[in-house]
């Protein structure tokens, strides 16, 4: 309730420093106004679809599946197919979250989870294009090439050492959960 | 983007085709999932414009263009861990900023924690995966970030 509360407060606390800006022309908040539009709308552009894509894969893919491709018994291929999922997203991080949730529900492993992420933070191949064009192939080849392996290791890493000590996204689900109670 | 809207309704439509019932069954959850996160969402939103609006270009091209190398990848990655911006922003800065001389490793530091280590976005993650994970991740992210950088650096011919 208390945290409720609080996000709320600070919103109206935004909106009001937002309205002030306005009024005395005060040019970092009328900056924050626009940045805070444009951001909306680009992050507003992608998430319904990327929801509805994850009511489908929720509905429609089976569990087996997934522990099949992803899960503890899949080797090599399991990060290969974190690698092209992370490739085809779109957005970035705040798509490949509810995304890596739905599969981690679906019986995924973490290490392959958490190089779904970290490969659709850095790898997502509209923004690499983009990035290449402004920055040089090279720059880009470079950044992909080593931060592959250095994330695939990580991830493993942190998977193994997560999964000594008992972690469940429960974990992360109990949050959720904790919030719709509010 | 237009290929990924059509791609939804072709999935949606197909799916509605072959069962109606678990098709607003996807439909909710989407719903559901969404509305959960949301506040999460609007909070890195606003957190995000605030901080892009508080530290301009000028002050980032300032802080990664002056200095000793490695002050300034330091400096970079701190930066890039704590803002978050749209790709649509960030290459056409680093753009700029290449041209006025910032170096390659400094850069490759700065996109790759911008990318990677998510400050900003630790509410979403943690609504996910829980604290201990989210920190453990992003710890993660940072050494890759500067070992990349470091990588990025040696192969410009940018060390020594």
């Amino acid at each position: 309730m208390r945290r409720g509360k609080m996000k709320l407060a600070a919103a109206v606390l935004f909106f009001l420093f937002l309205g002030a800006s306005f009024i005395t022309g005060f040019h970092p908040g009328l900056e924050t106004g626009r940045n805070f539009r444009l951001f909306t709308l680009d992050m507003f552009k992608i998430l319904p679809c990327a929801f509805i894509l994850i009511g489908l894969f929720e509905v429609w893919v089976k569990k087996e599946t997934v522990e099949k491709h992803l899960g503890e018994g899949s080797l090599i291929m399991g990060y290969v197919w974190a690698f092209l999922l992370a490739g085809t997203t779109v957005g970035g991080l705040y798509v490949a979250f509810p995304v890596a949730y739905s599969l981690y529900k679906k019986g995924a492993k973490l290490s392959v989870i958490f190089t779904y992420i970290s490969a659709a933070a850095v790898f997502r191949v509209p923004m690499a294009v983009f990035e290449a064009s402004f920055m040089g192939l090279k720059f880009t080849a470079i950044r992909l090439l080593v931060s592959l392996p250095l994330i695939l290791f990580s991830s493993i890493l942190l998977g193994r050492y997560l999964k000594k000590k008992n972690f469940r996204v429960e974990d992360g689900e109990m949050t959720l959960k904790k919030k719709k109670n509010q | 983007m237009l290929l990924f809207y059509a791609g939804t309704a072709m999935l949606l439509v197909f799916s509605f085709f072959k069962d109606k019932k678990k098709s607003l069954l996807a439909l909710s959850i989407a719903w559901k999932r969404f509305v959960r996160i949301a506040p999460d969402f609007v909070l890195v939103l606003v957190l995000m414009s605030l901080i892009l609006a508080f530290l301009p270009n000028q002050v980032i091209a300032a802080i990664l263009g002056t200095g000793s190398q490695w002050v300034s990848v330091i400096a970079a990655a701190l930066i890039g861990s704590v803002t978050l911006m749209p790709g649509f922003v960030a290459f056409p800065l680093c753009g700029i900023l290449l041209n006025q001389g910032v170096s390659y490793m400094v850069l490759s530091a700065f996109t790759t924690t911008l990318m990677m280590v998510g400050v900003l976005t630790f509410p979403v993650e943690r609504a996910y995966f829980g604290t201990r994970a989210t920190l453990l991740r992003n710890a993660l992210s940072l050494g890759t970030a500067l070992l990349v950088a470091a990588a990025t650096g040696f192969f410009f011919g940018e060390l020594g």
